[in-house]
């Protein structure tokens, strides 16, 4: 059994299409440890593999893919974290979804996710707080921390998430995993739960890089039911590199915290992999981003005014909860929202809303969507003399259970390395890069649009030189005790 | 009644579903009457992580409308969500067109056009409790088969002076939409609505007083009432020296009053945004031809100003004429018809379609049993004294009765005209003067009035075959009345 | 440096959310916000004069469907599966809510 555990996805496919190895074991070897564990990465598990089975025939093999809980999946439970969909059931899945169920990846399971996608630290699920397989005493990140600890764990082989900030990538840093954010419109959205449409995007959270690409190959695609989808220009091809000679890198002052806010231990291992990067043959140099510092605040305008847009048709009206319905219809909205959302998603609604009324749409929401043209012309312009940049995907590593709960802009400031990113719509991927007081460290490459290949590329080529030891979260005893 | 004297401006603002098979944003069929939630699915229900995608042929019937008023239609333009929370609003937003719309400008007639921009329909919310009516029912429920249907609004200058011109000019425009066949634009049935924003001033200013905007109005009558009790209702206040405050109004028809729907507070703030979910909508080269070729060559006000320049007829009877397409071909065609005689007179033969109009009613004529070539030949005889006026009529009826051609039933029923000269038209006046002597006497002193019992002896006994103005000037001459 | 949000303010934003608010809550969301509010606020220090707006971030226009076909519809069933309120009605199914007030959007 735990040979099974030690493939990685693409390992276990690759064996499963061989005939060495059975999907619906690893199917059922997968969905025992999840439902045996105590880290609350799942809120819903399937009960066993697929009845159909000519997965040994498919590009996936059979190998079971966990599910963030806002991605609508058929019959399931889609709650995306928030009781006011608490036992929602949809009548369609989710593009994606359905992506990769057709190219062999049957749903093992739904994970853990902060209310509607807002959080980094999954502290924000009407379910329960996910707890890092590292440490059960600090958060997984968020908000797909459920996926990110799932594979961490050893609880799937491999999950997706949504990234609207940062969301697929600090928690896969702070789990010590792969989790990449493509370009926007690379994966369809129909029949993502929107937290924010212009910049919401799914992605793979993996073992290793090859995993992430293997299962980003089969997200992505251009869907009809989607306006902002597009056609990605090549196959995502499995990256092979493993150097990085020619690969100009540039290092944005502004997002390595030269002003202070990313730990000594973070920065530390980050520099590390910049030195490890030029021993592969990369030149790595300074560059800027000189609106960087400001993408935390049109990030903090514009997700929550489309936020507060996206969340308005929970009304209990036509699914979800209801509270006091003989109320009046008044009272009915009013209250039903009041107990459904908790209280972060209850601040960016507001946040969202003020931001869009009367008097202030210029000075807010029209503002940050200026910006938001200014961080996108900022990396035209580096991409024009540098192929990628690198940047610590979160300032600090995994932080305690409740440490910064009383203070959401101290939330905030997490996502200042990972916000840029979905704003200009670009890719970047986090890929484990150490251990600092040995909590995992996260390295993210941002690349230009469609850069994909590249990005996996270097991404591997640095994951092979960086040779991270993951094994002990994953071997982790799933009846709970200190992964440490 | 005050001193100040005060003339209404209107504009109008105007919903017109459009006739697509589909819905503005899902492939949902777009149905009516049919059972409750049947059509619906997870965009226009608005079910979580459901996402719209532009229908195209919405798009090219908005087009259309464009250009049927000569307006200028944007290459580029956004959707926006026009936030607000209602039952009918499933997603609490409502995907519309705000500062960049499809088309701006144009105009109809009259009546210059501001805009015309897209945008999805809302559910439709019915009552359980007994009135039906909005007010005092208990629970309601929300029928989602309507919602997200294309709808096309259509907002319209200041240019309107009165309720009648209101009422006609929507009547012109509902003819226009319907012969351009992109909506049924039937007020019962609501797939055209019409809202109105009304101010006053004093007849001769240039600036504009407070506008109210006044709904609930749902057919051609409601509307000039609703209008009209508007403008009564302004006024009174402005003559107590009160002011006119900027609100929504519902216009109740059955008390012929208006009730305010917001107080000054609660006026909606729907934090417009460009809809993240759609991209700019582009009427491409493809669009604009197809629009273009599947507009009737010819507009109602368009053929009715021409049926004005080049035919001479007057005004009215051109619209007439020309805001029911039916009419119109038909009296084109018999204009066409052109009889044997040669002696044919655009005017003549346009007074004879509202009297084939009044035999037949709505009908379409071309179904009838008047070809336009009898109806061409009969006005000709008219035109040529051939027959008069009165016994014209009488083979009108006999035409739509039976067909056939008009000189037949001529012939067969002995309608020609009769003429002082021939068969004895004199004696039947000399007749008609004996016998009426008080008439006569009245007509000798020089009171026209009484000349009509004569005249009327006169049709009478002559079945209406003699010409109405020769029996006048007969009666006259032997009257010697002035 | 963003102007405190007052109480009035926050029932109003409220309001328009839809969110019934505790006292508690509308005293810690005003301190929040306006804490929030001031962090971003140094967005309004930036020169933005002649900078468009960006509202999609991919260079794509022109999206349609572009036949008129009708798609199947969910059966009314599946349609109200979810309902809160579902309620029978003439002709099938309809979903209950309270009736609105004078005024939509109250």
């Amino acid at each position: 059994m735990s040979e099974l555990l030690d493939l990685t996805a693409a390992a276990a496919a690759a064996a499963v299409r061989a005939g060495e190895i059975d999907s619906g074991e690893l199917f059922e070897t997968y969905r025992a440890r999840a439902a045996a564990s105590d880290i609350n990465a799942f809120t819903w598990l399937a009960d066993g593999p697929p009845a159909a089975s000519n997965l040994r025939d498919t590009p996936l093999g059979g190998v079971p893919v966990a599910v963030k809980d806002l991605f609508c999946t058929e019959g399931v439970p889609s709650q995306a974290g928030s009781r006011i969909l608490e036992g929602y059931r949809p009548p369609y899945t989710a593009t994606v979804v359905a992506k990769l169920g057709a190219a062999g990846a049957p749903l093992l399971g739904k994970t853990n996710q902060d209310e509607f996608a807002m959080g980094s630290s999954n502290e924000n699920s009407a379910f329960g707080p996910v707890l890092n397989p590292w440490d059960r005493a600090r958060v997984p990140g968020g908000s797909s921390g459920g996926s990110a600890a799932a594979v961490a764990a050893g609880l799937a082989p491999w999950a997706i998430g949504t990234d609207t900030g940062g969301s697929i990538r600090q928690p896969a840093a702070l789990c010590g995993v792969v989790g990449m954010k493509p370009t926007y419109g690379a994966c369809s959205r129909y029949g993502m739960i929107a937290f924010a449409s212009s910049l919401d995007q799914a992605g793979p959270l993996t073992r290793d890089v090859t995993d992430a690409a293997l299962l980003l190959r089969h997200m992505v695609g251009r869907d009809r039911r989607d306006s902002t989808s597009l056609e990605f220009p090549e196959d995502i091809a499995l990256p092979r590199a493993e150097n990085l000679r020619g690969i100009r890198i540039g290092v944005p002052e502004e997002l390595t915290g030269a002003e202070g806010g990313v730990e000594t231990g973070v920065r530390e291992r980050f520099e590390a992999t910049l030195t490890l990067a030029q021993e592969l043959g990369a030149a790595v140099e300074a560059c800027r981003l000189p609106h960087a510092p400001h993408a935390l605040s049109a990030y903090y305008l514009i997700a929550p005014a489309e936020a507060s847009a996206n969340l308005a048709r929970y009304d209990g009206v036509r699914y979800g909860l209801r509270v006091a319905g003989d109320a009046g219809l008044l009272a009915m909205y009013e209250r039903t929202r009041a107990a459904g959302f908790g209280p972060e998603v209850k601040r960016r609604i507001m946040l969202g809303t003020y931001a869009l009324s009367s008097g202030y749409y210029e000075a807010y929401y029209g503002a940050a969507q200026k910006v938001r043209t200014k961080i996108a012309e900022d990396f035209r312009t580096v991409f024009e003399s540098f192929d990628l940049i690198a940047t610590p995907t979160s300032p600090w590593t995994a932080f305690e259970l409740g440490a910064k709960t009383a203070d959401p802009l101290a939330m905030y400031l997490n996502d200042f390395c990972t916000v840029p990113m979905p704003l200009a719509g670009i890719p970047a991927i986090s890929i484990p890069c150490g251990l600092a007081d040995g909590l995992p460290v996260g390295f993210q490459l941002a690349g230009p649009a469609f850069s994909e290949t590249r990005l996996l590329d270097a991404a591997h080529a640095l994951e092979l030189a960086i040779g991270f030891d993951a094994g002990p979260a994953r071997r982790s005893d799933a009846g709970g005790r200190d992964g440490r | 009644m005050s001193a100040v004297e005060y003339e209404p401006v209107i504009g109008l603002e105007i919903h017109v579903q459009l006739s697509t098979r589909t819905k503005m944003f899902c492939g949902c069929e777009v149905a009516f009457g049919e059972a409750p939630n049947t059509h619906t699915c997870p965009t226009c229900l608005a079910l979580p992580g459901a996402l719209p995608v532009v229908n195209e042929r919405a798009v090219q019937f908005g087009v259309m409308i464009g250009l049927a008023f000569e307006g200028e239609i944007a290459e580029r333009s956004v959707f926006h969500r026009k936030n607000y929370f209602y039952p009918d609003s499933p997603k609490a937003y409502q995907i519309s067109q705000y500062d960049i719309p499809l088309c701006r400008g144009g105009r109809l007639g009259e009546v210059r056009i501001h805009r015309v921009h897209l945008e999805e329909d809302a559910a439709k919310l019915n009552h359980l409790g007994e009135s039906g009516r909005i007010h005092g029912a208990d629970r309601s429920w929300v029928d989602f088969n309507r919602c997200g249907t294309p709808l096309v609004e259509i907002v319209t200058e200041p240019d309107l002076r009165s309720p009648e011109q209101a009422r006609e000019w929507l009547g012109v425009l509902r003819e226009t939409l319907r012969q351009t066949g992109v909506s049924d634009v039937n007020m019962e049935e609501g797939s055209l609505r019409c809202d109105a924003n009304v101010s006053v001033r004093p007849r001769g200013s240039s600036t504009l007083g407070t506008k109210t905007e006044l709904k609930n109005m749902n057919s051609f009558r409601f509307l000039e009432r609703g209008i009209r009790a508007e403008i009564r209702r302004q006024v009174e206040l402005l003559a107590l020296g009160e002011s006119v405050v900027q609100e929504t109004l519902h216009y109740d028809p059955a008390s012929d009053t208006l009730t305010s729907l917001r107080s000054k507070e609660e006026a909606h703030d729907y934090r417009y945004f460009p809809e993240p979910d759609l991209v700019p909508l582009l009427v491409t080269e493809e669009i604009l031809t197809r629009a273009r070729a599947a507009l009737p060559a010819e507009l109602p006000v368009e053929r009715a100003q021409r049926f004005e320049r080049e035919l001479g007829l007057t005004a009215s009877r051109a619209r007439e004429l020309a805001f029911r397409a039916e009419l119109a071909d038909y009296f084109e065609r018999a204009l066409s018809a052109a009889p044997s005689n040669g002696d044919l007179d655009a005017v003549e033969l346009a007074n004879w379609i509202p009297q084939l109009v009044e035999r037949i009613g709505e009908a379409d004529p071309a179904q009838s049993r008047v070809t336009p070539e009898s109806l061409a030949s009969l006005a000709a005889m008219v035109k040529s004294k051939a027959v008069s006026r009165d016994a014209a009529r009488t083979v009108l009826s006999r035409l739509v009765e039976e067909g056939g051609a008009p000189q037949e039933i001529v012939d067969r029923e002995g309608l020609g005209a009769l003429s002082a000269d021939e068969d004895g038209l004199g004696e039947v006046v000399d007749r008609a003067i004996a016998a009426d002597p008080d008439a006569a006497e009245q007509v000798r002193a020089g009171n026209m009035r009484a000349i009509g019992p004569l005249v009327g002896y006169v049709m009478r006994e002559t079945k209406g075959r003699a010409d109405g103005g020769e029996v006048t000037r007969l009666i006259r001459e032997r009257l010697g009345g002035a | 440096m963003a102007e405190m949000l007052d109480r009035a303010q926050v029932l109003h934003v409220a309001r328009l959310a839809r969110l019934e608010l505790t006292d508690d809550e509308v005293e810690r969301m005003a301190g929040e916000l306006s804490k929030v509010l001031d962090h971003i606020e140094k967005i309004r220090e930036l020169d933005l004069g002649g900078v468009a707006p960006t509202s999609h971030v991919i260079d794509v226009a022109g999206v349609v469907r572009a036949d008129d076909d009708p798609e199947p519809s969910l059966p009314a069933e599946v349609a109200l599966a979810a309902a809160p309120e579902p309620v029978a009605v003439p002709g099938g199914m309809g979903f209950g809510v309270p009736s609105p007030g004078q005024a939509p959007g109250e």
